[in-house]
């Protein structure tokens, strides 16, 4: 059967590559740019050949080791996170090289240079170097696919987890790609217990990280993995450009277009780490000067340590940010004394990113910051953290961090005054259950005096829409358990719990005032408010609620309030009349902003 | 053939798909094609850009001054990815009164049809219609059958031909 041509997304694509893999479990928590991993494949599920397990996980560390266990059974498996997912699954990740896996086991890790969406832009291929564990990095989606199969078979070979590194520029890149069937593995689980392995205390680990060595040692020479040579005819003598990822890509497109291909040695590493040492040696004897491009940090560069290299060490490549053509361009002009090309204009930013027109979040953070203007806000990862454009949102660390630092603000705080200030965090359904748990049951024991508004829109919004644990939905839309909010927080030991729509901006401010008094009271503690109203992208939610007509009359003295304060991207300024317009293409009719406007010039109708 | 283009707007005005519907005719006439594009939380209405690399390419991203065509659904957006086109790169813009480029009050037009997110396909009837994209008409249509959803094909496609007569 002729293969067929798909246009596919780098990730539908890798999606697609582990169905084919026969790849029978599956877990991820979303994050961007890695989430549309296992949208795929629970999109292609019905193709998988043999039964196939997907799930989106609580949190990376928990995908980890479901996947990690399965493989364990003999069967293929993967865990699907983004960058900082990892640090997330660090501790089962690290032993994981010790102690090896059966069946194939991929960690796909999604970085994100730039970065585009993420707190950092730490570099996978580091953190599996730090880990000893081998890491492949794709240079465009088809490649990504085509990389999984023998990448699940090295994993079997040596027993090893392997990592497939894409970047945002893979994830995130559709290409024609082919599709093929899935094989067929027929394997049945079967666990052989092993406590020289799958329990491996101290006594056993220094035979095991030998053998982890050992094997490094062979998978770096494995010859499906070497460095891919494209050789040039020698015009520039003792010069080599070695390139990975989607950086490599770039610098194939530059060479053509300066008429340079085929003109000096290029090499494609596909697998960073670990690199070949004869090819190390190679390239010490054969090259003076070699240009070295990767994403982010020199990890290539570090394992090559050769003397002429011209990389992010020597200050040569950008150290921070994308490698993206016109900056290869440069560095490349430098490299070879070529013409450098034009200057490019300060790169300007457009339009910055805003809550949706008639986000619950919005009206919950002005809320917020109407009761609490003097208040400390400790928010968390998600679309909320865009309630910093109401300046409702002071911190934003990482998953689940918001509550732990608003204790920690707490006490460092009551240690000079009883007057301290109201600390209101924020953190929505998904961060809650991620990492928010044992946060909160760490500031109730510690006796914080704090306010967390629960933001519950019932879906991880962020990334598109996943399902959270209290809405009875698993991946695919398929019916489970429900695990609710309040009685998690109640267990926790909260004792100040409420839940309410913060559309009704009113009794939602009664609400946080009185929640304030408890945590001052003599008996008070962490007070919990669910601020629960669904995701308006949610075409379901938006169908259920009352839609207005809303338009702004001539009362309208050009305040801005509603604009710049309350911040919905449906209104807007007409700077020449200094009065505030709806915009009605994008206005969903929610009235929520109405309560913004201080001479009542925003009005609400039915729709004709 | 080889043709590099950009597609320019902000977060949930149709960016995505219509990058989608360009870069699967090339699928259909078997070129390859690559494409980049912005998910995350600049899709939360801030400013969003697709690059389209149609023929022969490793990369998906676009140099200063390489791009031929330009599809700008946000006219703020000028200034920011201006310098993407090359010198006789052509730009068709969402606009009521942009005399400098060929603009066309795509979301007027759309609004008009019933829904303001059509003006993505309004502006690729533009570009066919101007020749700036060297696609056919049952091209396109076939591309937006495939990737619309059933329920909203009429919709596209009357949008799309809107484009093309304006």
């Amino acid at each position: 059967m002729k293969n067929k041509i798909e246009l596919l997304m780098g990730n539908e694509a890798i999606g697609q590559g582990l169905i084919e893999a026969g790849c029978q479990v599956a877990a991820a928590y979303p994050g961007t740019p890695s989430t549309e991993i296992l949208q795929a494949v629970i999109d292609r599920r019905d193709l998988a050949a043999e039964p196939l397990h997907l799930e989106w996980s609580v949190n990376e560390k928990i995908a980890f080791e479901v996947a990690l266990a399965a493989s364990y059974t003999g069967k293929r498996s993967v865990a699907v996170m983004k960058q900082v997912g990892l640090n997330v699954a660090a501790d089962p990740f690290m032993r994981t090289a010790y102690i090896g896996v059966k069946g194939g086991m991929l960690t796909i890790v999604a970085d994100d240079p730039g970065p585009h969406s993420s707190q950092n832009e730490q570099d996978t291929r580091l953190f599996c170097l730090q880990a000893r564990v081998p890491v492949i990095d794709p240079a465009s989606p088809a490649e990504a696919k085509a990389l999984i199969e023998p990448a699940f078979a090295l994993s079997e070979k040596y027993g090893i987890n392997v990592v497939l590194r894409p970047t945002t520029r893979i994830c995130h890149s559709r290409q024609n790609v082919s599709i093929g069937a899935p094989v067929v593995l027929d394997r049945q689980a079967n666990f052989e217990p092993d406590t020289s392995r799958w329990v491996a205390t101290p006594a056993f680990l220094p035979a095991l990280h030998r053998q982890l060595n050992a094997n490094l040692e062979k998978i770096s020479v494995e010859p499906a993995w070497q460095p891919l040579l494209t050789s040039g005819d020698n015009s520039q003598p003792r010069t080599a450009l070695v390139a990975a990822g989607i950086v490599y890509g770039n610098l194939v497109d530059l060479l053509e277009e300066l008429g340079l291909s085929d003109k000096i040695d290029l090499y494609q590493v596909l697998m960073p780490y670990p690199l070949n040492p004869d090819f190390c040696q190679d390239l010490h004897e054969k090259y003076d000067r070699i240009l070295i491009l990767e994403e982010t940090y020199p990890v290539i560069e570090l394992q090559l340590a050769h003397p002429g290299a011209v990389g992010k060490q020597n200050g040569a490549v950008p150290r921070e940010g994308e490698l993206m053509p016109d900056v290869v361009h440069q560095v490349l002009a430098s490299f070879l004394d070529l013409t450098p090309p034009a200057e490019q204009p300060e790169e300007r930013r457009g339009q910055r990113p805003s809550l949706c027109p008639g986000c619950s979040h919005r009206s919950a953070f002005y809320s917020i910051k109407k009761c609490f203007p003097q208040g400390i806000y400790p928010s968390d990862i998600g679309c909320y953290t865009l309630g910093m454009n109401l300046g409702a949102v002071h911190t934003v660390h990482c998953m689940g961090a918001c509550i732990s630092q608003g204790a920690g603000f707490y006490q460092a705080y009551q240690q000079d005054s009883d007057e301290f200030p109201t600390i209101i965090v924020t953190i929505g359904d998904s961060t809650f259950f991620h990492a928010g748990i044992p946060a909160l049951i760490n500031a109730v024991i510690q006796q914080a005096r704090i306010i967390i508004v629960i933001l519950d829109n019932a879906t991880t919004a962020m990334t598109g829409g996943q399902p959270v644990p209290h809405m009875g939905v698993a991946a695919g839309n398929v019916s489970t358990k429900a695990v609710a909010i309040e009685p998690l927080v109640k267990a926790a030991g909260v004792e100040f719990l409420e839940v309410w729509d913060p559309y009704d901006n009113e009794k939602f401010e009664v609400l946080l005032k009185s929640a304030d008094d408890y945590i001052r009271s003599p008996q008070g503690g962490v007070a919990v408010l669910i601020a629960r109203h669904g995701c308006v992208m949610d075409p379901a939610v938006r169908q259920a609620q009352d839609s207005f007509l809303v338009t702004i009359n001539e009362n309208c003295i050009g305040c801005r309030i509603c604009v710049d304060k309350f911040e919905c991207p449906a209104l807007y300024m007409d700077e020449e009349n200094n009065v505030a317009i709806v915009n009605q293409d994008r206005c969903i009719g929610c009235g929520t902003c109405i309560q913004s406007c201080p001479v009542d010039a925003i009005i609400k109708e039915e729709k004709s | 053939m080889k043709q590099q283009i950009i597609v320019s707007g902000i977060g949930g005005q149709g960016v995505l798909f219509l990058t989608r519907v360009i870069a699967q005719v090339a699928v259909n006439r078997n070129i390859p094609v690559l494409t980049s594009e912005t998910h995350g939380m600049a899709q939360r209405g801030g400013t969003v850009l697709s690059t389209i690399k149609i023929g022969d390419f490793a990369s998906p991203l676009i140099c200063s001054g390489q791009a031929d065509l330009g599809l700008l659904l946000w006219e703020a957006n000028l200034p920011v990815h201006q310098s993407l086109l090359q010198e006789k790169g052509v730009w068709i813009i969402n606009s009521s009164n942009n005399s400098d480029h060929i603009s066309i009050n795509a979301a007027k037009i759309a609004r008009d049809l019933g829904n303001a997110v059509l003006l993505n396909l309004v502006l690729l009837g533009a570009a066919i219609k101007d020749e700036a994209l060297c696609f056919t008409v049952d091209e396109c249509e076939t591309a937006i059958k495939q990737l619309a959803p059933k329920k909203f094909v009429e919709q596209n496609l009357a949008a799309f031909h809107k484009g093309l007569s304006c």
